[in-house]
């Protein structure tokens, strides 16, 4: 028998049996069923599985089970509203909908700032906690924050104006996206 | 069934350590062999929480640095600014924030990676290692820390208490590192360099320490005297520089060849000499 974990996720008190040193990536999304962090390289340099913890951005593939016992957790599920939001309602408890961080992802599709999508949910969370900090980023500050978040579609330049359009240093200019009900009412 | 202590103090730590608990600290570097090996552990130890090694204060004549400080913590702490610039400037090339949000200098220094980043900064620095066994404290040179590749005199049963810079720190303090990006990259070449600021030129006390050259980052103690020995001037810099080549023993690994990084560490020192040649006198 494992011995048991707890700790707050998203909002919710969350119970986990396994072993001390299982992987947190792998526990979100094979004991918990939240998929939103994704598992890149598995040693800490891509920055895909990045969650908060006790509000620091970390590679919760280097994060042992043992050690997040009494933290706080926070995915990219719960900063999501809408559909990602309500499948992980369905399977962590209700979640308390991030208005920020719901308003990043919009521009961030509007602004180009994700493509393929693999690096999305790691670079969203890296830059919801770059956010906390730093209400305004110098575009310096935001190269150093997604530094340790790698993207290989974008060249990171659009993700760079994404938040600045966010934070008001800068025009949107991203074509609106079509799928987007709130655009299409427009 | 595997056992996991987190403890709050080191008397609670003790037992753990008796029973030969892997110690886990940030954990940055052990999950990734772990995972690549498939080793399991009987029993873990969390030092993270563990009250004697927090926190980063002058005591006297020392800065003394929890072992369980994060690089984040070294990045943001008022004391290491003003008195370890070297350290902090070597925290902030740890990988990234996820990375620096984890590791921690105790980690750092107990694992042992000739890369390892703050080990060059440590050994300019002077530090001492306070490690607390199952009865006593011992306090270690950091210079005679490390025993051969990735071996130290740390035993199973003792952990890393502390760092302890002693102060006045270095006027003089230098940092520099060669990967192949700014972020997460592992060293090629990492050099650390400390030194008292004489009028006319002249250095004194300089202690000029590299990573990722030798089995364990080591002291470069005749170029220490050379530079010592006389003005800072271009030529000692190309000397330096030639004298760094003829030094070290670089190995070829999946990083770098020796060929370069023996070329790149005497260019990083001779680099360095020139930029302190131009700043002005303290």
């Amino acid at each position: 028998m494992s011995p048991t974990y707890r700790f707050t996720l998203n909002g919710k008190p969350a119970e986990v049996a396994g072993p001390p040193m299982a992987r947190l990536l792998d526990v979100l999304r094979r004991d918990l069923g939240l998929t939103g962090s994704k598992e890149g390289c598995g040693e800490g340099e891509c920055g895909a599985c990045t969650v908060l913890l006790d509000n620091q951005p970390v590679c919760s593939c280097l994060v042992p089970l043992f050690q997040v016992e009494g933290a706080v957790i926070t995915t990219i599920e719960g900063l999501a509203q809408g559909q990602a939001g309500a499948l992980a309602q369905g399977q962590a408890g209700a979640l308390a909908p991030d208005e920020k961080a719901t308003e990043l992802q919009r521009v961030f599709a509007n602004e180009g700032g994700a493509q393929c999508g693999a690096c999305t949910p790691g670079m969203i969370v890296t830059i919801k906690a770059l956010l906390d900090r730093h209400p305004k980023p110098t575009r310096d500050q935001i190269r150093e924050y997604v530094s340790g978040t790698l993207c290989r579609c974008t060249g990171y330049e659009r993700i760079f104006r994404a938040v600045e359009v966010l934070t008001g240093q800068r025009p949107a200019e991203g074509e609106p996206a079509a799928h987007s009900d709130e655009v299409s009412r427009t | 069934m595997s056992l996991s202590w987190s403890p709050k103090t080191l008397a609670e730590a003790r037992e753990a350590l008796a029973q030969g608990a892997t110690k886990v600290a940030g954990a940055t570097d052990l999950m990734v062999t772990d995972h690549a090996s498939g080793r399991e552990h009987a029993s873990v130890l969390n030092v993270l929480g563990i009250s004697e090694l927090q926190g980063i204060r002058v005591e006297g004549e020392q800065l003394s640095i929890g072992a369980a400080s994060t690089f984040t913590l070294i990045r943001q702490s008022p004391e290491m600014a003003t008195h370890a610039p070297l350290l902090v400037h070597a925290a902030a090339t740890i990988g990234a924030a996820q990375i620096q949000n984890r590791a921690t200098i105790g980690g750092n220094i107990a694992n042992a990676s000739p890369a390892g980043d703050s080990l060059p900064a440590l050994l300019a620095l002077g530090a001492m290692i306070a490690i607390s066994g199952p009865r006593e404290r011992r306090i270690v040179p950091y210079n005679a820390f490390h025993t051969g590749y990735r071996t130290t005199v740390l035993g199973p049963d003792e952990l890393i208490e502390r760092v302890f810079i002693p102060l006045p720190s270095p006027a003089v303090q230098i940092f520099r590192k060669v990967g192949t990006r700014a972020a997460q990259a592992i060293s090629k070449v990492v050099v650390g360099f400390a030194s008292d600021r004489l009028e006319h030129h002249r250095l004194a006390n300089v202690r000029l320490a590299m990573g990722s050259i030798a089995a364990v980052p080591v002291r470069l103690h005749d170029v220490e005297i050379l530079i010592e020995d006389h003005p800072l001037t271009a030529d000692l810099a190309d000397r330096a520089a030639s004298l760094v080549e003829k030094t070290i023993w670089p190995i070829d690994d999946v990083r770098s060849t020796a060929e370069y990084r023996r070329h790149v560490a005497g260019q990083v020192v001779r680099r360095l000499l020139l930029d302190l040649l131009a700043a002005p006198l303290a």
